[in-house]
């Protein structure tokens, strides 16, 4: 079985960012070497340029470190190199090609980096999203949570690859330079070393103005996408209303908006360009000047004047860049919090489990209670036992309970949450939770959720299928299924007319991307699927609902001859469906309001009784 | 297109967009004198710029070498006022191209818009919301921004490259010939590494797409996850394309590094030849120090523009995509189209004649009317006659996905008769306007849709000139009063997207009210499966009950009451009306209406049971 319950709580942001690092940490690391070295080899260009033009084509003499130059002395010295050109150039080409190849590791390792974290979120993420428990997926928003999966890491991982990578590698770069800058003159360096705040700081305080007028953009073009959406989605509506002419208004209306807003963005935008592109001009021209004035007045060369140009326009492009990647970053900050309070949810505790756990026998629910936060009981006080390889019968009206009761025997809900304080009460003051439910003689709470659910299975009333080939889908809960075991459960869930009916037959493509389905036909898949499985307890919640009266006496015939031992728990508005059960429930607002077999239950004359009638009066009518 | 053929197209070639360009050509239009003006400038801005490096060598040739300062007064000025040319001419330019941008981008929105608002049903049924609203909202924005920001590319780097060539020309011709030669191999290597990176840039969008497709499958079918104990293999299928995605990106990212690498490498190599030809010239004095310096700093930056040109290339590839999809939106046409006489007399669809417009009473005929859908391959309809006189009822029952709003499709005229002929007020459809027709039909979803906006603007949806007291009069009949009422601002209360703030219930309520102020001849009501609370269903079916008495009404039904009174229904399976008659006859006849019936009411009786 795959990686544990995450039990890990991250206290902070960074916590967070360091766990989701964890296997990427050490390409960055490498990167930020690669990223030293070709630093370093970027800048020795400037240098043999200066060399090459001061000491070999010049006259001055060679200013190197003393091995370099008896290095140049052994080979023949200025002369040689004179005569030997392309000694030079080799060198030149020699460097570029390191140049390159540590160019290459530093893309490369902050590629691989970068796709690891990415990777690591999006798994970390997804697998801990399907643990989580039933109930937070029922308290949370589909879009809100896509969103974060998507595009708040997207952000995040921008944040490190772009951002913060592109930073500590602009550093480096600027750091260096400066103190290549240093050696040749400490003076130019200084005027250098003023200009770094002036632009740093124009651009800060620009981006944060745009980063305003963006937002005001990004609303705007908010309103003009939801305008259009609703056009589309209502298309209906508005065509029979005959509204085109209103709503071609409001949307050139709107265009119109978001026009006048990105015009006042560009503005700003293109002023800071032009601002940014001044000052840095501006100091290359002062740098241009001022040193000619050194070298006039001596402390100079023209070589080393050339290669200090040179350096002052290599640090000019990150520098302007700087500001705006500081002030980008801090929109990091909010995606870590959106995607930490998706990872400190705590995942569904007990899960893992064999199979031999789950003890075979009766289930019985004793005096069982459940109530949501906030709400009065969904179930209350709710006792009964089914008999092992007996049929339950469960009737009740929509919001009696059914389904909760159903999700208890699953432990999709527990009577004692872990999240859930045991001393909380719901609006009518009583405990949240109370009662005990047991399978076998064993409290479920003690059995791993994994061998309740894989041997209670439940087919739902509006099943799910996943983007995948009906057989995948039909094999999903049981990947080793034989042929023979699949073909029977799709001849007993009456599929198999459907299936032959496809060109494609058990490859077809279902779900969001594949056919579509009709509702009995899905439920019918979501039988076959079950029957698969072979489980002990077989649960249709409303499972026949959208299958017509003929095919779901087929189908519960099929399954009286097939489930053999297995214990079954029918759920169904349908008399027809529950009267065959050996005993059952009718459940009215979380209370058993009477029980017994069909014929026990028409003597009453009660509801049950009421609702026989209703039914085959309708039925004749 | 699937992904398949895309990905297949991608791989076996790669041309110029010419496709489609002639219909953009109008949106460009407009802009003409701006584009020419950011060409000029553009022009002059890379001029000045490839003139930057012949500063360093004038104060190399006067100051640095002489050792004078002599001069230095009109340099600084001549600098300066090239620093200050330069800046404002690219001011200039980037607020044109800034504005052409954005202008096109929303004259494309507004036309692509408009032309949807004429479009026929069938387009709609054939493209998902979510595919068109990306035509509306991103393709017309990456074209005004390739149209104005790549012509800018072309301009600056083209011409700066040009001059350079230039400009070393004139310095010194052979040196410049030597490094000339670089540039068609470092457009080789640029070609050859963009054509595998937009394949592959590709190919991780759509990964990505199924990525976030895989998330949405586990989150909405997360219940059927747990209870079929299957976290492990949809773990394990999503663990799949995660790494599929890193091997891909990896992949495309080391093909990047090797890009940027080899064309740095090239513009090292143009460097080397600098020094070694240059260097001997000027060792033997037949090339100046100066000179040699410039060449320095053009070898140095002339691979830039040759991999900017080509890179703006592959961004024109990879627009083709963008451009080919809104032109085709453009070329559509609807396949419900009004004649230029009937336009004519009554109008289009932006310019309506209402003065000619006559009245409608609301007597429906479908007159031997065989239909089939633009993109189906059978009949839906053949040879259907249905009459339905001023006011009667007609309730349309039948499973989700058999076919049911055909009927509605056809009185609404959102498609057209294959055959045969639908008659209004006893004269064919076709021979009235659509708005003519549309202006009087009430049309009311029960998923509901409202718009953005307050409550009464959506309640004047269908009557732009309703007072309050027709609204509230509205309200009152369908018992939706309080429900605005009850709201702090009342009538002036901002419904949210989608109507996002109300109940379902609610939003239904007030639906019925928005078709009650339109007043119209013809309803068309689509009942929704979704279930509401006993008290709203209950008023529910009492505004059905107003809103249909006195109109023709056509009603997708559900709920057994609608159908129980209706004059006649029409019972719908696979597509095809296969019973038709009242209630009563429909029950004796003992076939699927009876087995549709009896499924409602079992759920009925057990809900009525336990009232």
């Amino acid at each position: 079985m795959g990686a544990g319950a995450l039990t890990k709580d991250f206290p902070d942001k960074k916590s967070m960012l360091m766990y989701f690092l964890r296997g990427s940490k050490r390409y960055f690391a490498a990167a930020m070497v690669s990223s030293c070295v070709l630093a370093a080899l970027e800048l020795i260009n400037p240098r043999v340029i200066g060399i090459t033009v001061d000491s070999v084509i010049g006259e001055e003499p060679f200013d190197l470190p003393l091995a370099v130059r008896s290095m140049i002395d052994r080979i023949g010295g200025r002369d040689y190199l004179r005569s030997h050109l392309y000694v030079i150039a080799l060198f030149v080409v020699c460097c570029a090609f390191l140049n390159g190849i540590s160019r290459i590791l530093y893309r490369t390792g902050a590629t691989k980096g970068a796709e690891t974290l990415l990777r690591t979120m999006r798994n970390d993420l997804y697998t801990h999203i399907i643990r989580l428990p039933f109930s937070w997926h029922a308290a949370h928003q589909t879009g809100d949570i896509i969103q974060r999966c998507t595009s708040d890491v997207e952000t995040i991982k921008k944040f490190i690859s772009e951002q913060f990578v592109v930073l500590l590698r602009m550093l480096v770069w600027i750091v260096f330079s400066v103190i290549f800058m240093w050696r040749i003159h400490t003076g130019l360096t200084v005027i250098v070393l003023f200009f770094l705040p002036v632009i740093i700081t124009n651009s800060l305080i620009f981006h944060k103005h745009i980063a305003a007028r963006f937002r005001v953009s990004d609303e705007e073009e908010g309103r003009l996408s939801a305008i259009a959406q609703e056009n589309l989605t209502g298309v209906r509506v508005v065509r029979a209303f005959g509204k085109e002419r209103y709503e071609r208004k409001r949307f050139e209306t709107q265009s119109g908006r978001l026009h006048a807003a990105d015009i006042r963005l560009g503005q700003l935008f293109v002023t800071f360009w032009s601002v940014s592109s001044f000052l840095s001009r501006f100091q290359m021209f002062l740098i241009l000047l001022i040193g000619a004035v050194f070298c006039v007045r001596g402390s100079l060369t023209s070589g080393h004047y050339l290669e200090f140009i040179g350096y002052n326009a290599m640090i000019s492009w990150p520098v302007r860049m700087l500001g705006r990647i500081i002030s980008e970053m801090s929109k990091a900050g909010v995606s870590i919090e959106r995607i930490r309070y998706i990872m400190n949810a705590g995942e569904e505790s007990a899960l893992y489990g064999e199979d031999e756990d789950f003890p075979a026998g009766d289930i019985t629910f004793s005096h069982v209670s459940f109530s949501f936060t906030g709400e009065g009981r969904v179930l209350d006080d709710v006792s009964f036992t089914v008999r092992q390889g007996e049929t339950l019968g469960i009737l009740g009206a929509t919001g009696s309970g059914k389904s909760t009761l159903m999700y208890l025997m699953t432990r999709l809900y527990d009577l004692d949450d872990d999240a859930q304080k045991t001393d909380e009460k719901n609006m009518a003051g009583q405990p949240l939770r109370s009662g005990i439910i047991t399978v076998g003689g064993k409290d479920i709470r003690q059995i791993p959720r994994h061998a309740v659910r894989r041997r209670i299975g439940m087919v739902l009333q509006e099943p799910y299928l996943f983007s995948r080939t009906l057989e995948e889908n039909l094999t999903i809960a049981k990947r080793d299924a034989d042929k023979k075991t699949i073909r029977n459960a799709v001849k007993t869930a009456a599929l198999k007319e459907t299936i032959d009916h496809f060109t494609h037959g058990y490859d077809t493509l279902v779900g969001e991307r594949g056919v579509t389905l009709s509702g009995g036909q899905k439920q019918r898949t979501a039988i076959a699927q079950m029957l698969i499985r072979e489980p002990d307890i077989m649960i249709f919640d409303d499972s026949l609902s959208a299958v017509d009266a003929e095919t779901d006496l087929q189908i519960r015939n099929a399954l009286l001859e097939n489930a053999g031992r297995a214990t079954v728990i029918l759920i169904s508005h349908r008399l027809t469906t529950l009267m065959h059960a050996d005993h059952i429930i009718v459940l009215d607002k979380g209370r058993i309001a009477e029980e017994g077999t069909h014929e026990t239950l028409l003597k009453r004359q009660g509801i049950y009784h009421r609702i026989y009638e209703l039914q085959t009066a309708g039925a004749s009518e | 297109m699937s992904m398949e053929e895309t990905g297949k197209k991608d791989q076996s070639h790669i041309s110029l967009p010419y496709y489609g360009i002639p219909r953009l050509i109008p949106f460009f239009k407009p802009y003409k004198k701006t584009l020419f003006a950011m060409m000029v400038l553009g022009l002059l801005s890379s001029l000045i710029d490839a003139a930057f490096p012949l500063f360093n060598r004038y104060a190399l040739d006067h100051f640095v070498f002489p050792k004078t300062l002599q001069g230095v007064v009109p340099f600084i000025i001549v600098y300066m006022i090239t620093v200050v040319l330069f800046v404002t001419i690219d001011y200039l330019t980037l607020i044109r191209a800034w504005r052409v941008e954005i202008s096109i981008s929303r004259d494309m929105k507004n036309a692509a818009f408009n032309h949807l608002q004429t479009l026929s049903f069938s387009y709609f049924n054939q493209n998902n919301v979510g595919y068109i609203h990306s035509r509306i909202m991103s393709d017309t924005q990456r074209i005004g921004e390739i149209v104005s920001w790549r012509f800018m590319d072309v301009i600056w780097h083209g011409s700066y490259l040009l001059f350079m060539i230039v400009m070393m020309l004139i310095v010194d011709i052979k040196l410049a010939l030597y490094i000339m030669l670089l540039i068609p191999v470092t457009a080789v290597i640029v070609f050859f590494f963009q054509k595998r990176l937009i394949v592959l840039h590709r190919l991780i969008r759509e990964i990505n797409s199924r990525i976030t497709a895989l998330f949405n499958e586990g989150i909405t079918g997360a219940k059927t996850i747990k209870i079929l104990v299957a976290e492990e293999t949809m773990g394990e299928g999503f663990r799949k394309e995660t790494d599929l995605m890193r091997r891909t990106a990896v992949k495309t990212g080391r093909m990047h590094a090797f890009f940027i690498a080899g064309v740095a490498f090239m513009g090292s190599t143009a460097l080397s030849i600098v020094l070694m030809s240059g260097g001997h010239m000027t060792i033997e004095g037949a090339l100046k120090l100066s000179s040699l310096s410039v060449f320095i700093t053009y070898a140095l930056n002339i691979m830039e523009p040759v991999q900017f040109l080509i890179e703006t290339l592959a961004q024109l590839v990879q627009a083709q995509v963008n451009i080919e999809r809104i032109t085709r939106l453009l070329r559509t046409e609807s396949d419900v189209a009004d004649t230029p006489e009937v336009i004519e007399k009554y109008g289009d669809t932006f310019s309506p004649k209402k003065e000619n417009w006559e009245d409608l009473h609301g007597h429906v005929t479908f007159e031997d009317v065989t239909f089939m859908y633009p993109d189906g391959d059978e009949n839906v309809l053949t040879h259907f006659n249905l009459d339905v006189p001023e006011g009667k009822n007609i309730a349309i029952v039948g499973e989700t996905g058999a076919g049911k709003s055909t009927l509605v499709n056809l009185v609404c005229r959102f498609f057209e008769p294959t055959k045969g002929r639908i008659l209004i007020d006893g004269k064919d459809a076709r021979e009235r306007s659509q708005l003519w027709l549309h202006s009087h039909i009430g049309y009311v979803l029960q998923t509901p849709h409202l718009f953005s906006g307050t409550v009464r603007d959506n309640l004047r949806y269908g009557k732009e000139d309703a007072t309050d007291e027709e609204i509230l009069l509205a309200l009152r009949l369908v018992s939706a009063e309080e429900i605005v009422t009850s709201m702090e601002k009342g009538l002036d209360t901002e419904v949210g997207e989608g109507g996002s703030s109300l109940s379902t219930g609610e939003k239904q309520l007030l639906s019925f009210a928005r078709a009650l102020i339109a007043d119209p001849k013809i309803l068309v009501l689509d009942e929704a499966t979704s279930s509401v609370d006993t008290v709203t269903e209950r008023r529910i079916q009492e505004a059905i009950r107003t809103v249909i008495k006195g109109r023709t009404s056509f009603v997708i039904a559900h709920r057994l009451s609608t159908v129980v009174d209706a004059d006649e229904i029409l019972v719908v399976r696979d597509g095809k009306i296969i019973e038709r008659g009242k209630h009563s006859e429909l029950m004796r006849m003992r076939g699927y209406y009876h087995t549709l019936y009896t499924r409602q009411y079992e759920e009925l009786a057990v809900k009525e049971a336990f009232q």
